[in-house]
């Protein structure tokens, strides 16, 4: 168990700045996740962290200690990459006992530990295969289990999931929060896919154009974005932005509702929201069309669960409400989230 | 397009035909058969005539077939001289691609990190390989003059060689071509420094093609340069460092440049190869079936090593 600290880093590749002047601390056995699209600077901090890439300025440091220009070996983390990066040509047994040997751990303990890093991700049976005769799903669990076997401080993970179908992803997805609290290892944990993030971060890191957008716990990111970028880029679909007045005003699409399923103590706003387009995707709706009172631009996204009966068609008006408590406000300029109100 | 209904027979489409180039079954014999052509004319009536040839008494200047069975190949067989350079060849080939290929991985892996002037070091390195054979070795061949061979200067001017007591002795000059052990050693030099670039050019694909992640990976999980090197990269590099070698191996089998142009196969047979023993023997001799029965010597070592080497390209595709 460890903490993480990166103070000011950057690096920049010639003129581009992919990581640019970020600082971040992680708690003790805390779920890290950094969220961003791609080319967002989130894999290169996490290599940095590994030490597989030196940083332009700035340092890293690993309980306390300044890492930034050690080798990676001896920073004790362990990293899994996208593709898995298997050897290909050596057994999973021996995949998941390299890391052991590169430690000069006594020869004779290393099957027993093999043997328990296996047994947690439920591959035993497969120690003889080589990685291309295993399946996605079980390529992604021998990584893991080369990862863990020599109980690293720092867990990192590289998009671990993308490679695998959405329904294994989704087990996984569970498997590895469960793994995380049991083993209780500090972790990092890298991905463009929100749902991932939601799921599995104690906290997240919203990252674009190399900085950090917004730093916190996941439901605090999604209900109260610092900015245009992060109400955008996490939801989906995204926070409708509508401007009036000189400030952006935004609400989630399940918040704005046919004005019948919304009241409030704090009152709602309603509007006269014209329907273009419905699509069913059977748990849900989305209802796209436009509204065309007080806003400027006002082309808005509701998204009505599967269970709520409203025979609504393409083409019509109809009254959709949103809750005052759930609007936000953004600098129209600068894209911050402010205070602001609307009449 | 067809439209097959039920009841009413497939009409074909109007104006569509199948070309050739539609029809596996005929484009495939259509583009081999070139291939197939230029081999039959130039390797394969060749060989059959060697082979002829070989069970014959012909000569240059009785050019009339009469079979004499195995007689030219046990006539071959029990000359020293053929068994030298049976030896010879194998000892050239082994040696020259055994360094050939230690210090091709060297140099791959050096010219596969980044830093200034590196497409000149490429450039440089892959000159070799873009100059006829016989001019490089006309080169070697001033190189390592009797007289005049920079080496030996660079030598006496180090103070090892051409005084009384020193490293090499006291003669001005080391010989280089004309004492026996050292002639073999120049040959196996000139050999090293032609096919050095073509191997490393192997190499480098190889590395090339080994995914970063892996190194990374390598490199996280704790791994050294020197364990990487020797558990990752060469691992997965292997079927291509035994393509290099096994091209390497059929290059100095059948070179005849080289000892042709340095030492004739001199001093005293020493550096004789089967190659220019077969030109001695056949063609200046004028015994063309003595000289066919010896160059056959090479072909199950050859086809041996050609079958090896189609092997070994299947596994690298595999990995």
């Amino acid at each position: 168990m460890a903490e993480v600290e990166v103070q000011g880093i950057s690096k920049h590749f010639g003129e581009v700045r992919a990581v640019d002047g970020v600082n971040l601390a992680t708690a003790e056995g805390e779920f890290l996740v950094l969220l961003g699209p791609s080319g967002c600077g989130k894999t290169t901090l996490l290599r940095m962290i590994a030490g597989i890439e030196e940083p332009t300025r700035g340092d890293i440091l690993i309980d306390k200690l300044v890492v930034t220009h050690l080798p990676p070996r001896v920073r004790n983390i362990a990293m899994v990459f996208q593709s898995y990066a298997l050897y290909p040509h050596m057994s999973v047994y021996k995949n998941i006992a390299f890391p052991l040997r590169t430690r000069g751990m006594d020869k004779a303990a290393i099957p027993a530990k093999v043997e328990w890093a296996a047994a947690m991700f439920g591959i035993e049976k497969l120690k003889h295969r080589k990685p291309r005769e295993l399946s996605g799903g079980e390529r992604q669990r021998v990584a893991l289990a080369r990862a863990v076997v020599r109980e690293p401080s720092v867990f990192l993970l590289d998009e671990p999931l993308s490679n695998l179908d959405a329904k294994l992803r989704a087990s996984a997805r569970e498997e590895l929060r469960q793994f995380q609290r049991r083993m209780g290892f500090t972790t990092i944990y890298v991905t463009h896919d929100q749902v991932e993030a939601m799921g599995l971060g104690d906290r997240i890191v919203v990252m674009n154009k190399g900085r950090i957008r917004q730093v916190g716990p996941p439901r605090e990111i999604y209900h109260f974005p610092a900015d245009t970028f992060v109400a955008t880029f996490l939801g989906s679909p995204p926070m409708n932005l509508l401007e009036y007045a000189g400030t952006l005003v935004g609400f989630r699409p399940e918040n704005f509702l046919p004005a019948e399923f919304v009241s409030d103590a704090d009152g709602v706003v309603t509007y006269p929201f014209e329907i273009t387009y419905l699509e069913d995707l059977g748990a849900e709706t989305l209802v796209y069309g436009n509204i065309r009172e007080r806003f400027h631009t006002g082309h808005v996204v509701s998204r009505l669960p599967g269970n709520v009966n409203v025979s609504i068609e393409a083409g019509r008006t109809y009254a959709f409400a949103a809750s005052r408590r759930d609007l936000r406000f953004f600098d129209k300029s600068t894209g911050l989230r402010t205070e602001g109100s609307l009449p | 397009m067809n439209r097959v209904m039920e009841g009413a027979a497939a009409v074909p489409a109007e104006g569509a035909r199948a070309g050739v180039a539609d029809r596996q079954g005929q484009l495939a014999p259509l583009m081999i058969a070139p291939a197939i052509a230029y081999i039959v004319a130039l390797i394969g009536i060749p060989f059959v005539m060697a082979a002829l040839y070989s069970l014959s008494d012909v000569t240059t200047g009785d050019p009339s077939i009469d079979f004499v069975g195995l007689h030219n190949y046990r006539e071959v067989f029990y000359d020293p001289v053929f068994r030298t350079a049976l030896s010879n060849t194998c000892l050239f080939a082994l040696a020259s691609q055994t360094l050939v290929i230690i210090l091709s991985r060297i140099l791959a892996s050096a010219l596969m990190q980044d830093f200034r002037g590196k497409w000149l070091a490429r450039f440089l390195i892959m000159l070799p390989w873009t100059a006829p054979i016989a001019l490089g070795t006309i080169g070697w061949l001033w190189m390592l003059d009797s007289i005049f061979s920079p080496f030996d200067w660079l030598l006496r001017r180090a103070g090892l060689l051409g005084a009384p007591g020193v490293l090499l002795g006291p003669m001005p000059n080391l010989y280089w071509l004309g004492q026996s052990g050292l002639a073999m050693a120049s040959v196996v030099l000139v050999h090293v420094w032609r096919l050095l670039p073509l191997a490393t050019v192997i190499q480098m694909a190889g590395l090339s093609s080994i995914s970063r992640d892996l190194l990374e990976a390598a490199a996280v999980d704790g791994a050294t340069g020197w364990r990487r090197t020797l558990e990752i990269t060469i691992p997965l590099t292997l079927p291509i460092i035994g393509i290099a070698f096994l091209f390497g191996i059929v290059f100095t089998f059948t070179d005849m440049t080289v000892v042709y142009v340095l030492t004739r196969g001199g001093p005293v047979h020493t550096t004789q190869v089967l190659s220019t023993w077969t030109f001695f023997r056949g063609i200046e001799g004028g015994d063309l079936a003595q000289g066919a029965a010896i160059s056959l010597f090479l072909f199950p070592v050859l086809a041996g090593v050609a079958s090896l080497m189609l092997r070994m390209a299947r596994r690298a595709e595999v990995t």
